[in-house]
């Protein structure tokens, strides 16, 4: 057993923990919480296969964006202090039973198959290279998905105005 | 060859009326509507008079025979080069006496209800379905194809069920017309399977071919219509059989004649024209056309001949018992069209033995006009009193004179007394069933007797018996328009038996010569006038003696006075036995088991729909489970199972 | 590479679970979250140990990213939508296309 592996089985049970916490309290504002710890979490598993940036941009975006997205938006809906309610017994057994038999599904899928490196090298990363792949326009290149991505983002920004925004006879009656 | 086909004019005028009045009458035209459809009528008389002597004496015989002359005829529906539904016109010399005497006595009763219709709300309606009757009639007579006159038989019930039930708010009126229609509907049902059993053997419609091949012993037709048969009687006999049983209901012989008496709930001049001259007679005339077949064959003849003599019997005695002035006049026709179908029955084709033929014949000549006269008088008479029965009526000779007259003239002509119409007609019937069928002679001796008896019950009892009511004073005889007619019939009924009718129709075409015996004739007349005797006696003056007759008969009396139970046995039948027996178990499957199967149906689909509907609660997240469950389920079968 | 394949497909579970649940609205929103990320985690583990020359797998990771943030926003934005027009924020109120 190896330093890395090690680490690799905390932070492994830290975050399918806290995922696990998130999905099951009952009080919103800690489920918010277990889901930011959980995706640190997983940026901790990026630094440990190596690939900071994509660490760096899941801490960046997520954890400090789409989190406290979340937050506004769960005051701005609800008293965050209150239990949640929870769904029915059925309903609850059948999302355990589906989820336990998919999971042994995909798994015993997957462990069945060996998976054989292309090749030996390893992998290397500089930002710079990213950058320059991102944009370049001979193959491998990506910059038609970064430019479609970007008019997705325009799109989305305009339609979640034109969707939160007040319609003027709600406000008028 | 002169062009006849102007007499196509004829049946389509009385069209043209009836479409004007009846579209625009009630709105427009409904001070002339009467006027429109007598003239049209007049036009159409002349017309037929002109075919008449046209075709009788200036076309004359060739070969000594009336060639009949198709004036026209088209091809409406082929079913094979053979086969095909054809409407034309026949001219032959019974079809052109019908044609003078539907259109002349159709004239009549135009001008009389002139008169008698007068003030009535729907008088266009009225003369709408006249015409369309007239129509109807005249497309009858003039039918080149067994199909056509199946058509226009069809159109005759139509009509008579519109006038009989033209007083539509009168429950008894509307019965009798359903019954009517309902009744020869019914009988129409043997007509068409006759047509279809003679069509199909001889493989035509067409009633020239039709009689030419089933007459001809070597023809392929003949032996397959002859050699196929049923219960051991030849399949011709039974076509034929059928065939006359259509003829049966229209003539109301036995046991189909339930209709004729009720349908006098119509107007008087629609009795006049449509049950006593014209509709009525359509069953003779039927009979008449095929008769060359009918000889061939001769037990079909044989029913007809007791048909015909049953009924004469049968309605002469309940008609001395009737008070309602039109059901006696009603019986009365029935009596006289039996002696119509007897005396078709007695005959056989050709010579001396044809004679038969040409009395029944020339009886509906004759009686078309007594009848007719005798019902537009009770028209008048009824007019005047406002009552049908006998027993309000008495000593109307002094209220209305030309009514009086015209009505005694009648009744000699009817029973038969020299030398009036019906003495002439009567003698040959008799004479031809004299020398054919014994039975039948004395039959209609005794049936004479009787008619002569409750006629001039019917004339003492209107014209003599009692003393009038003051208030009939008010009203007056009648309009012209009413009396015309009568005088114009009185006057044919003079003078129509001196027509040598055996040189005009006869079953071969050739001139039957005809003699008057005098010692033969003896008889009837005798008897005629014994029983007017007779009558005159009991009902001249009002007496007891009519009521002590009655009741020492009292059994057969109460029998004959309610028409021998006939009606009551019918509805017996319908009610107790096909009601209960056929419709009731039909009802009950179709309400309970095919309904119930379709309630069971939709029963079914609805508790279905209602168990599932909880499905579509509307709840993405309940979706959302059950779409990975579908996805779980088809990756499982994909993978592990299905290879 | 098995552990770390393991490690995602349990996260994926994980969130259906939660998404499958929750009754609340932005909960919802929080498993999808959690979905997403064990694919992203896929992807790197793909690229690093059996692709190590190509940076396909990243890229793919930076757009998952980005296209998350930006439905994480509109699906906000819905929520709001709905809390104004139901007044609360349970999936079980809104129920309009019930039968």
């Amino acid at each position: 057993m190896s330093a890395s592996a090690i680490i690799f089985y905390i932070i492994a049970v830290f975050i399918l923990v806290t995922g696990l916490l998130a999905v099951t309290t009952r009080k919103i504002f800690r489920s918010a919480i277990w889901l930011l710890f959980s995706l640190v979490g997983i940026a901790g598993l990026f630094f440990w296969m190596d690939v900071e940036f994509i660490a760096a941009v899941q801490i960046a975006v997520y954890a400090g964006g789409i989190v406290v997205l979340i937050i506004f938006s769960i005051f701005l809906t609800q008293q965050a202090g209150n239990e949640m309610q929870k769904s029915r017994i059925s309903r609850r057994i059948f999302s355990v039973l589906s989820a336990v038999f998919g999971f042994a599904l995909s798994y015993s899928l997957i462990s069945q198959y060996t998976f054989t490196p292309a090749s030996d090298k390893p992998l290397n990363i500089e930002v710079s290279n990213i950058g320059t792949q991102l944009l370049s326009t001979t193959d491998h290149g990506y910059i038609l998905p970064f430019e479609v991505i970007s008019i997705l983002l325009l799109a989305a920004m305009i339609g979640c105005i034109v969707i939160a925004m007040k319609s003027k006879t709600v406000t008028n009656e | 060859m002169i062009n006849y086909s102007y007499t196509s004019l004829i049946p389509l005028l009385p069209l043209a009326a009836f479409v004007v009045l009846g579209l625009w009458g009630k709105k427009y035209l409904s001070k002339i509507a009467g006027i429109i459809g007598t003239l049209i009528l007049l036009a159409i008389t002349i017309l037929s008079f002109i075919t008449a002597y046209q075709y009788f004496f200036i076309e004359g015989k060739a070969n000594d025979v009336y060639q009949p002359i198709i004036a026209f005829d088209y091809t409406w529906l082929r079913f094979t080069d053979n086969l095909s539904i054809n409407m034309g016109i026949i001219l032959d010399p019974i079809s052109v006496m019908m044609l003078v005497v539907v259109s002349f006595v159709s004239l009549m009763v135009h001008i009389f209800s002139l008169g008698y219709m007068k003030g009535e709300e729907r008088f266009a309606t009225y003369y709408a379905f006249l015409s369309l009757f007239t129509f109807s009639m005249l497309g009858l007579v003039l039918s080149t194809n067994i199909f056509q006159i199946y058509i226009f038989w069809e159109l005759v019930g139509v009509s008579s069920y519109l006038l009989i039930g033209f007083y539509y708010d009168k429950p008894s009126a509307v019965a009798a017309s359903k019954k009517a229609f309902i009744v020869t509907r019914f009988a129409d049902l043997g007509f068409l399977t006759g047509i279809l059993i003679l069509a199909f053997h001889a493989e035509t419609l067409d009633f020239q071919i039709l009689i030419q091949r089933l007459t001809d012993p070597l023809s392929p037709q003949y032996f397959s219509v002859a050699a196929a048969s049923l219960f051991g009687v030849s399949v011709l006999t039974w076509g034929l059989t059928l065939i006359f049983i259509g003829g049966a209901g229209k003539s109301a012989m036995f046991p189909l004649h339930i209709w004729l008496p009720d349908a006098m709930e119509g107007p008087a001049p629609v009795s006049a024209l449509i049950h006593a001259a014209t509709m009525v007679v359509a069953g003779v005339y039927l009979v008449a056309r095929l008769f060359p077949v009918f000889s061939f064959d001769g037990i079909a003849l044989d029913i007809v001949a007791y048909a015909g003599a049953f009924s004469a019997l049968f309605a002469a005695i309940i008609a001395c018992t009737q008070t309602d002035i039109k059901r006696v006049l009603a019986y009365s026709t029935m009596s006289q069209i039996g002696y119509m179908m007897f005396a078709l029955g007695v005959a056989r084709e050709g010579g001396e033995n044809s004679l038969g033929f040409t009395a029944s014949m020339f009886h509906l000549f004759t009686h078309a006009f007594f009848k007719s006269l005798l019902f537009l008088c009770a028209g008048a008479i009824i007019h005047l009193v406002h009552s049908n029965d006998m027993k309000d009526m008495g000593g109307l000779r002094k209220l209305m004179p030309i009514t009086h007259v015209c009505f005694l003239i009648a009744c000699f002509a009817i029973t038969g007394i020299p030398p009036f119409a019906g003495f002439f007609s009567k003698e040959e019937i008799l004479t031809a069933a004299y020398n054919s069928n014994k039975l039948i002679y004395f039959i209609s001796l005794f049936t004479s007797a009787l008619t002569a008896f409750y006629m001039f019950r019917l004339y003492f009892s209107l014209f003599w018996n009692k003393e009038p009511h003051a208030h009939y004073t008010h009203h007056g005889e009648g309009t012209m328009t009413m009396k015309l007619p009568l005088i114009i019939l009185a006057v044919c009924t003079v003078i129509a038996g001196f027509i040598h009718f055996g040189s005009f129709v006869s079953s071969d075409g050739k001139t039957l010569e005809t003699h008057l015996d005098i010692i033969f004739s003896i008889t009837p007349v005798a008897l005629a006038v014994i029983a007017i005797w007779f009558a005159s006696s009991l009902y001249m003056k009002a007496n007891e003696r009519p009521a002590k007759i009655a009741t020492a008969f009292s059994a057969f009396y109460q029998a004959a006075y309610k028409k021998f139970y006939i009606d009551e046995i019918y509805l017996f039948i319908t009610k107790k036995i096909l009601f209960n027996l056929i419709g009731k178990p039909a009802a009950w499957i179709d309400k309970n088991i095919v309904d119930g199967l379709m309630n069971l149906i939709a029963a079914v689909t609805a508790k279905i729909s209602l168990l599932i509907k909880g499905l579509q609660s509307g709840r993405v997240q309940g979706y959302a489970l059950y779409f990975f469950g579908g996805i779980a389920g088809l990756a499982v079968v994909f993978i592990y199972w299905w290879k | 590479m098995n552990h770390i394949l393991f490690l995602s497909t349990a996260l994926f579970f994980i969130g259906m679970f939660g998404l499958f649940t929750r009754r609340n609205l932005i909960t919802i929103l929080m498993s999808v979250e959690l979905m997403l990320n064990s694919v992203n985690i896929n992807f790197v583990a793909f690229n690093k140990y059996l692709y190590p020359e190509q940076l396909n797998g990243i890229f793919f990771t930076i757009f998952i990213i980005t296209i998350a943030a930006a439905e994480a926003a509109v699906a906000i934005a819905i929520i709001i939508n709905l809390y104004r027009n139901h007044n609360s924020i349970d999936v079980e109120s809104a129920e309009e296309m019930k039968w």
